[in-house]
């Protein structure tokens, strides 16, 4: 029978079929962070239970931790005791700990496949629904509660339904300014912040095929935000490249045998999808978000949609304009902004501030703008400093802070304050996400280099071509 | 963690007809710090429920005594975002032992499941009939039978049949939860991990 990338994953991984219920999943690799692991640690106690593989298991600190001098204590005493519970709990069951201060300590989904524990064929899961950011290696990744990282320290499985099959075809090429988070914002618009609830998505077709691991990354992230569990997209050249070599990839036989399997890891030609879209890649325009779910995204030079033109109810969308500060067939153009934040496991890659730099290079900081650049991980930091583009931020005012997912949902001390408008590279809009009644509009890099040099939502497209032309 | 056995559920309910509830206002982040699962019934809804200053806001539904009961109805698409457990807990903490929409975000439907805390899947137009009934009668009973796999609307008999797998209403029924279910088969997976590839 003719099967799809994701079913020669899943059913690698079945131990049982529950009848009238779940499949037992067998998880290879299992990411924790501070936030949603210790209760588990603790139900694993309560139960007399313990680890059964704790070489499966990772830990790296992330959603609490300090952005700027991550050398001295952590001031917020709930925030410290998270972060010991988590290495006490670690160093209790054998697991790796990459603890603040670590050198390999970053944002969970950013330091994973960079130090290799992602790999293509295999199934991840983390308590943290952006683990569907691993897809991008044509793995099984996405998020859990509580219990089930519980489930999984005790027993390397989940209970899982399978999910119903969705594919999304990208065709063409992309336009100018346009980046993978435009992708996937254009894609969550499409089919609302619940189109894909009970789906789990593989992205094909050119744009996907050409595009890097960390664009890939971006776009799996981000399937969450429409409801997936999780994305992925088949492992080829690019995948295997990025896997190559790093510390936790299979190395010399181990890795011959790793790709004989990887290799066979693609969407048979004649399998079935419960749904499939095709969307052309040209009519992509740099996204913004208007509103308070990522489904609520248009092209930048476009107006906020009228109640009636949306799905969902009235009342729901006039109580999140009336948040926003929006009205209806306003342009988003000329807003102004008051927070930029760079960073997060959707955009906190070499690539973004690759991408931001281009844009702010020769340029200066807007004075009304408070920008946070938060690289991912270390590596990331590393990067930025080796490849010139931290001259290029410090010649337009920008400071570099320390990898953490900081403002992304405010754990931590990087708020924004009631009110305010923050041009975000991260995944959602949510209200309060970014702070108490802070106001967040999602877009790409580009959207908020161009908005961090202008002081207002900007086209990026405008300022590249300044650039070109200069 | 032990949680209460659902059978049958008879309760008046707290009507909250907004969609695309997301967990991060059924409980912010930054009420995520502990590091045990206590208290969290506090901060449900905090900020739609209180000021900055911490005062009940007079008109969310919460602070409304005209509301109450152990059933919580919910817009289309409840619990949309992150994964965190402690939106449910945060329901369960509260009081609420049921959850009914039209329509469920995965996470938080299987997070529910798995801590005692029945989501209950209606159709559009049910859901509409639950609201007028509550709006014109707040002490409107509902029953939500889970033997039966029904939800009725008690002073008119209207009723609604909903899905759950034999598997999960096993386990709610009886209080189980999945970790058991999976220690009692370590050693078939233990032998099903010798053969994968990584």
């Amino acid at each position: 029978m003719s099967k799809t990338l994701f079913d020669k994953v899943w059913d690698k991984h079945v131990v049982r079929k529950i009848e009238g219920g779940p499949d037992v999943l067998f998880i290879d690799r299992h990411l924790i962070h501070e936030v949603t692991s210790p209760v588990a640690f603790l139900g694993l106690k309560s139960r007399g239970a313990t680890v059964l593989y704790p070489n499966r298991t990772f830990a790296t600190a992330d959603h609490n931790t300090p952005t700027i001098n991550q050398h001295l204590p952590v001031s917020d005493p709930l925030s410290a005791n998270q972060l010991k519970a988590l290495e006490t709990n670690s160093a209790e069951y054998g697991i790796s700990h990459w603890g603040l201060g670590h050198q390999k300590n970053g944002i969970v989904h950013v330091v994973g496949p960079e130090y290799g524990i992602t790999q293509p064929g295999s199934t991840i899961v983390c308590g943290d629904s952006h683990t569907s950011t691993h897809g991008a290696f044509g793995a099984i990744a996405f998020g859990i509660g509580t219990s089930e990282v519980e489930m999984v320290l005790a027993a390397q499985c989940i209970m899982q339904q399978k999910p119903k099959s969705m594919r999304i075809n990208i065709t063409g090429s992309l336009g100018y300014g346009v980046t993978p988070k435009d992708v996937a914002l254009f894609i969550i618009s499409k089919l609302t912040t619940s189109g894909a609830t009970g789906y789990f998505v593989e992205y094909a077709g050119e744009v996907f095929e050409k595009m890097t691991m960390e664009g890939r990354m971006t776009v799996c992230n981000l399937s969450i935000e429409m409801g997936a569990r999780g994305g992925m997209i088949a492992p080829d050249q690019t995948t295997y490249d990025y896997v190559q070599g790093r510390e936790f990839s299979p190395k010399g036989e181990a890795w011959d045998k790793a790709m004989a399997y990887w290799q066979t890891l693609k969407t048979d030609a004649d399998a079935a999808f419960d749904k499939e879209y095709t969307f052309d890649g040209s009519e992509i325009e740099p996204m913004i978000t208007y509103g308070t779910n990522p489904g609520m995204g248009m092209g930048i030079s476009n107006a906020i949609p009228d109640a009636e033109q949306v799905e969902g109810g009235v009342a729901t969308y006039e109580k999140s304009l009336n948040y926003m500060g929006f009205h209806e067939g306003e342009s988003m153009i000329g807003k102004p902004v008051d927070y930029v934040f760079v960073g997060s496991c959707t955009n906190g890659r070499i690539e973004d501030f690759r991408a931001f730099a281009s844009v702010v290079k020769g340029k200066k900081k807007a004075d009304n703008v408070t920008a946070w650049l938060v690289p991912g991980s270390h590596i990331v930091e590393a990067q930025i400093k080796e490849e010139g583009i931290l001259d290029i931020l410090t010649e337009a005012g920008f400071t570099l802070r320390q990898p953490g997912c900081s403002a992304c949902l405010a754990m931590n001390d990087d708020k924004v304050p009631a009110g305010k408008y923050a041009v975000s590279t991260s995944n959602r809009n949510f209200e309060g996400r970014q702070g108490p009644g802070a106001r967040t509009m999602l877009a790409s890099p580009l959207v908020a280099a161009a908005a961090a040099v202008t002081g207002k939502v900007t086209d990026p497209r405008t300022l590249l071509q300044e650039t070109v032309e200069a | 963690m032990a949680y209460d056995k659902f059978n049958i559920l008879t309760s008046t309910a707290v009507p909250l007809p907004i969609e695309n509830v997301d967990t991060d206002q059924i409980i912010p982040a930054r009420f995520l710090k502990a590091t045990e699962r206590v208290g969290f019934g506090d901060n449900l809804f905090r900020d739609w429920r209180y000021n900055p200053d911490n005062t009940p806001k007079a008109d969310f539904v919460l602070n409304d005594p005209t509301y109450s009961g152990k059933i919580l109805v919910g817009g289309k698409n409840f619990g949309s975002g992150s994964s965190r457990e402690h939106a449910a807990w945060a329901v369960y903490d509260y009081g609420f032992r049921c959850v009914v929409s039209s329509f469920f975000a995965d996470i938080f439907k299987n997070n529910c499941l798995n801590i005692g805390v029945l989501p209950v899947q209606v159709s559009a137009e049910f859901l509409q009939k639950i609201y007028a009934a509550i709006f014109a009668d707040p002490s409107t009973q509902l029953e939500v039978n889970l033997p039966e796999q029904t939800i009725t609307l008690l002073p008119t008999g209207e009723k609604e049949s909903f899905d759950i797998s034999v598997y999960k209403k096993d386990n709610m029924m009886n209080g189980f939860d999945d970790i058991d279910y999976l220690q009692n088969m370590k050693a078939e997976i233990q032998e099903f991990a010798t053969q994968l590839p990584l």
